[in-house]
């Protein structure tokens, strides 16, 4: 295809539609905590076993299994057809789980009817991002593809950008306890989508086939079995091969660890006040973004291979120190030591007694406080203490024994560090745009049109799905092996990361096909 | 490096068991020590390390050192 006319229509259908599928999969673990109140509530095996199902099956075993289920649909029926049928199960699941009554209301069937809902979720992002990115490499001119594919690339960062700037704009205007209340704001979100996807729909139907596959489908030169085809044909069964380890493996991990981790590190491990460590994640993708098409065009220009290896490269190189400048800008106990050393003051900003207990024995009163500091280098942190008094009543000389292990969290920062922060989290967005701009476009070019969608789904959602998805769960497993070491966690992406980066050296070409069409 | 990769296949399988082995535990509350999150990852890496396995074979047979130029030759 040398044309570029209404190049940009498809572009913004395809993506929009991408978008918003990506928006219906984050909404729901953005709001995991208040999902797991309303529908998998503690103390109770069942629900949690079907919360656990929730999270691990969706991701994990339903994402590629969606891939193959819908990239075979996709190259039998055809791309429009199959991507527009993903966006209907997507959105539709996405609204029922806010239509859904809580545990409290319907019991067991509530949870039941969320994991249902969320399997469906999974089944359609597996088929997806296939049909949206060969619809539009197929439509776009050789020497421009890497750059055209690169708008699919933005949305699974721009849903994510979406999904967290809904859901705190919504927080942001009600209190926490009429957003968690059953019939509360966390529904929101969910009844969004239905507008959102009502529009996508109404601008896909309006689409055309795919030229390509239309060509095929009249030659009679579709295939019969896709997934024989793409799997069982030792000759593409390589290339898939090659695909996943030697690119989409690694790109899944940097991808994950520059947008998941490092939000979830922020507020948990860093210990940032929940709005400021959104924030910072917010501007970090807002700037990063654009460098996904800077990239998917600089691809056109010398290759895909070596941008994606770099960005693979940097990421394996740089994760420790960033994630150690985390840790270090906000390692409050040590400041708090510091200062004591040095004597220099505190400023408390507000003081409240949380609650006072009287404990075991009618002479002992535990006081638990929160208070909100000020330290000299204007770091703002909310320190929870209980202190115990004891022979308060006794009339003997009181003892007041003060909590050695303070919890430090909320902290905000002051600008200069908060912006100092937005660029490092801006540097892994940049890890991420690297490896991940050009990939449409190189998946693609590796495979022939009549199984293209199938053979270019499955290794990239096993890529992204389960070797990405599974960086929390293997940092948690590295943490509790090696407890010396806070960043230990990353030796998972990073190691990643790095065999990747070294099969794609060594096995991947550089050479951009210039004819997709066969 | 295929002959690596070879190797790291059921290197890979082994340290899962025994990841699931170690960390699977009834007064546990992560992630971790539920059976359900190893039994998904096992069922799911069981293939995937086979693949790995496979593609250090090819690697290794050389199949790598001349990729097709062209679709017509997959």
């Amino acid at each position: 295809m040398s044309e570029t006319k209404g190049i940009g229509k498809i572009i913004f259908t395809s993506s929009l539609g991408t978008l918003i599928e990506w928006y219906d999969f984050y909404i729901f673990g953005m709001l995991a905590k208040t999902i797991s109140i309303q529908f998998f509530p503690e103390g109770n095996e069942t629900t949690a076993l079907l919360s656990t199902l929730a999270i691990f099956a969706a991701g994990f075993l339903v994402r590629p299994f969606g891939a193959l289920v819908f990239g075979r649909l996709g190259d039998l029926m055809g791309r429009k057809s199959t991507f527009l049928l993903t966006l209907v199960l997507m959105g539709g699941s996405t609204f029922l789980i806010g239509l859904i009554p809580s545990y409290a209301s319907i019991g067991i069937f509530a949870p039941l009817l969320v994991l249902l809902l969320r399997l469906i979720q999974g089944l359609a992002l597996g088929g997806e991002y296939g049909g949206a990115a060969t619809y539009v490499a197929e439509y776009a001119p050789a020497n421009r593809r890497g750059y055209f594919t690169s708008w699919i690339q933005t949305t699974a960062t721009l849903g994510l950008f979406v999904s967290l700037g809904v859901i705190m704009l919504v927080k942001s205007n009600m209190s926490d306890a009429a957003f968690n209340a059953e019939w509360g704001g966390w529904r929101y979100p969910f009844w969004m989508s239905i507008v959102l996807v009502g529009v996508s729909i109404y601008i896909r139907l309006k689409m055309a086939e795919s030229p390509l596959f239309s060509q095929l489908k009249k030659e009679g030169k579709t295939s019969t079995n896709p997934l024989k085809e793409s799997f069982g044909k030792r000759s593409n069964f390589k290339m898939v091969l090659l695909a996943l380890f030697g690119a989409v493996m690694g790109q899944g991990v940097i991808w994950y660890t520059g947008q998941f981790y490092a939000q979830s590190f922020l507020e948990n491990t860093a210990k940032l006040d929940f709005m400021q460590s959104r924030e910072i994640l917010l501007w970090g993708i807002a700037l990063g973004t654009p460098f996904f098409l800077v990239f998917g065009a600089l691809s056109d220009k010398i290759g895909r291979k070596w941008i994606m290896i770099l960005g693979m490269l940097l990421g394996a190189i740089c994760y420790r120190p960033i994630f150690s400048t985390f840790l270090k800008d906000t390692n409050i106990e040590q400041m708090t030591s510091d200062i004591h050393k040095t004597g220099s003051p505190f400023y408390v900003v507000s003081s409240t007694v949380v609650k006072a207990d009287t404990i075991s024995s009618a002479n002992s009163i535990a006081t638990t406080t929160k208070t909100c500091w000020m330290l000299p280098n204007n770091i703002q942190v909310v320190e929870n203490r209980t202190d115990t008094l004891t022979n308060y009543k006794m009339g003997l000389s009181a003892v007041l024994k003060k909590d050695s292990k303070p919890i430090f969290n909320g902290k905000i920062l002051p600008n200069d560090l908060k912006w100092k922060f937005v660029f490092l989290v801006w540097c892994m967005i940049i890890f991420v745009t690297m490896a991940y701009g050009p990939i449409a476009a190189f998946l693609v070019e590796l495979f022939p049109t009549k199984i293209r969608y199938t053979s270019m789904s499955l290794p990239y959602h096993i890529g992204n799905g389960v070797f990405g998805g599974l960086v929390p769960f293997i940092a948690t497993l590295l943490s509790v092996s090696f407890t010396n070491d806070p960043l230990v966690g990353l030796w998972y992406p990073i190691g990643i990361a790095l065999l990747s980066a070294i099969i794609g050296m060594l096995f991947l070409n550089n050479k951009i096909d210039t004819n997709v069409n066969d | 490096m295929g002959l690596v990769l070879m190797i790291a296949a059921p290197v890979i399988f082994y340290f899962l068991i025994n990841g699931a082995i170690k960390n699977i535990s009834a007064t546990g509350t992560k992630d971790i020590n539920k059976p359900i999150p190893w039994v998904v990852i096992i069922s799911i890496f069981t293939p995937i390390s086979v693949g790995l396995g496979i593609f250090g074979y090819y690697a290794f047979k050389g199949e790598y050192d001349q990729l097709p130029k062209s679709s017509e030759e997959i």
